[in-house]
């Protein structure tokens, strides 16, 4: 098949969607849901879930999700008989297709060199026929991130308004309020990184932080060094829209219940499982625009370079497969981090949610754009 | 009328407002506490963790000394049940668990004793009551264990030779010594009454004074 034809794009394409949906997000997420109860176990100094097993594999506890999964598959699928059934059996697949169609435009590794496979290896635009691992490469980039997950809130709405359930309904309004809030200061913490960039696309943003920390030509250094303020804010922001603590006004376990109050069986699943999903998206993102996505700093990326042609694999495809590793526990080590501040801070109430959204971070987060595009101004001169 | 509202002011430092440095120590301090349990498990040293867990089916927290728990009936020095049938603990019972079906005692030293004794552990409160009004010292609730679960309700309701297979000798007075046993045995060591049946070889137990010492 001939590069950059049409079915080549296609093949590409699907590969790629079938290994980071089956192969990374649904794994990821799934065992997040485990880890979750674990780490916070051993937080607070508890044992947590250790004893599903499959036969003499007990791996800790691993397969509980898989357990939870056969829990879900065989409860009562309840619908309430006052509610939309329309909307009350969409709001689930609302929540959650978001976040699976964000995961489109997140570079996951090094591009391929197709034609050149054992001659060279993808690491700074040293290919001619570069094969990205990104299911989609949008100038938009950003923006279509931003435009998708916003439809996650009426996943939340939804679920509210059609369960014909008072609890939910608040759920549903509170998830909408706070939502929309956030949204507005994570798009403008975003802003100073596409100044110092000049970029909206993920994979190119990426591609630019090529050193952990340069001082040279400094927007080769990691987001992190260059947008410490943004980084705080877009955290902030993107632990406010998955709607977990300390931001789980929507959820509101102690008072509200929340949205999916009324749902049971493998539809709560759903909700749950698109949670995770948003915590793993949102930890990718951050990791491409803060931590240099795939790279890992100019030494290591140069150390990997050397990597040989070994029995079948050509080098290209090591080098690839190395780069994404180390993308994956970028994104693990950094999933863990949210599950860390989930369990350590205290939740909001929600008129303080509200205030610190709009009288806190959002006027810090301007400041902060108009601080960096001056900086900018002043080093292009 | 309006309700006066005084507000407290209470700016803080910079540094209070922006809550980081708080956050940041609070994620310092769990996440201590998840490297040193994290670590600790996984290399197999439970000891040096905090964790505080007890895996229950493995592990066992022993029952403190005083514990009430399973019941279990007492035995008399020839390994006979203790219990004279006195209907005390059927009666002072506020469950209704005991059951005793007593019987004419072959003895002929005592009256009565059990022909059928169960316990429900089902409907027992496991209140002590029975062991406070027993005069025999024949029930007790003081095995360090708890009613077995079972899978049909039928096998929580205890029987005689159950409930004795945990009994041991005690060392207080047992029955069929007489109404007058403390002046009987004011000088004397206590022989057995006669009897149409005494046990062979079956060794008596301490004096009644001894024992009285003991207690």
């Amino acid at each position: 098949m001939e590069y950059g034809s049409l079915g080549f794009q296609a093949l590409a394409a699907t590969i790629k969607i079938v290994f980071m949906i089956l192969g990374f997000l649904m794994p990821l997420a799934s065992i997040l849901t485990w880890m979750e109860r674990r780490e916070s176990a051993m937080m607070q100094d508890r044992l947590g879930p250790n004893r599903a097993n499959i036969g003499p594999f007990k791996l800790w506890g691993i397969t509980h999700f898989m357990a939870d999964a056969v829990k879900f598959l065989f409860k009562e699928d309840f619908i309430p008989p006052k509610a939309h059934k329309f909307l009350f059996m969409w709001a689930p697949i609302m929540a959650m297709a978001p976040a699976l169609i964000v995961a489109a435009i997140i570079p996951f590794g090094a591009p391929l060199c197709w034609g050149e496979m054992t001659e060279k290896v993808g690491l700074g635009g040293a290919c001619a026929n570069p094969v990205n691992l990104q299911i989609a490469q949008l100038d938009v980039g950003l923006l279509f991130y931003f435009a998708i997950s916003s439809l996650a809130v009426y996943g939340a709405t939804l679920a509210g308004w059609a369960s014909h359930n008072k609890w939910a309904m608040m759920g549903g309004l509170r998830a909408t309020s706070q939502m929309m809030s956030y949204e507005v200061t994570m798009g403008m913490a975003v802003l100073g990184s596409f100044l110092v960039y000049g970029t909206l696309e993920p994979g190119a943003i990426a591609d630019q932080q090529t050193h952990i920390i340069n001082f040279g030509h400094y927007h080769s250094s990691w987001g992190i060094f260059l947008q410490p303020a943004g980084f705080i804010l877009f955290l902030t922001a993107a632990i406010a829209e998955t709607k977990r603590t300390p931001f789980d006004i929507p959820e509101g376990e102690p008072e509200i219940i929340g949205y999916f109050v009324e749902y049971s069986g493998l539809r709560f699943g759903m909700f749950f499982l698109g949670e995770f999903l948003e915590i793993v998206v949102s930890s990718a993102i951050m990791i491409t625009i803060f931590f240099g996505g795939w790279h890992m700093g100019g030494t290591v990326d140069g150390f990997l370079a050397h990597v040989p042609n070994i029995w079948i694999f050509p080098k290209s495809l090591l080098f690839s497969l190395l780069t994404l590793v180390i993308w994956s526990i970028k994104v693990f080590v950094f999933c863990g981090f949210q599950l860390m501040i989930r369990w350590s801070l205290p939740r909001f109430r929600s008129d303080q949610l509200m205030r610190l959204g709009w009288q806190r971070l959002l006027p810090i987060s301007i400041a902060n754009v108009v601080a960096t595009a001056l900086v900018v101004l002043w080093a292009q001169q | 009328m309006a309700v006066g509202v005084k507000v407290v002011n209470r700016p803080g430092s910079l540094a209070q407002q922006t809550y980081l440095p708080a956050i940041a120590e609070g994620l310092g301090v769990t996440f201590r506490h998840f490297v040193k349990n994290f670590f600790g498990n996984v290399t197999g040293q439970r000891k040096k963790t905090d964790i505080a867990t007890i895996e229950y089916p493995e592990e066992k927290k022993a029952y403190p000394e005083r514990n009430r728990g399973l019941h279990r009936l007492m035995l008399r020095d020839d390994g006979q049940v203790r219990c004279v049938a006195c209907m005390m603990c059927p009666t002072v019972c506020p469950a209704h668990c005991i059951t005793i079906v007593p019987e004419e005692a072959p003895d002929g030293r005592i009256e009565k004793r059990p022909m059928i004794f169960e316990i429900d552990e089902l409907r027992c409160v496991v209140c002590g009551l029975c062991v406070e009004a027993c005069p025999c010292d024949a029930i007790r609730m003081d095995t360090l264990d708890h009613a077995k679960p079972t899978y049909r309700r039928g096998d929580a309701i205890l029987d005689k030779e159950e409930l004795m297979s945990r009994g041991v000798q005690s060392t207080a007075v047992q029955g069929g010594v007489g109404a007058f046993w403390r002046e009987q045995v004011a000088g004397k060591p206590q022989t057995p009454p006669a009897g149409e049946v005494v046990p062979a070889g079956a060794p008596h137990g301490p004096t009644p004074l001894a024992d009285h010492g003991h207690k």
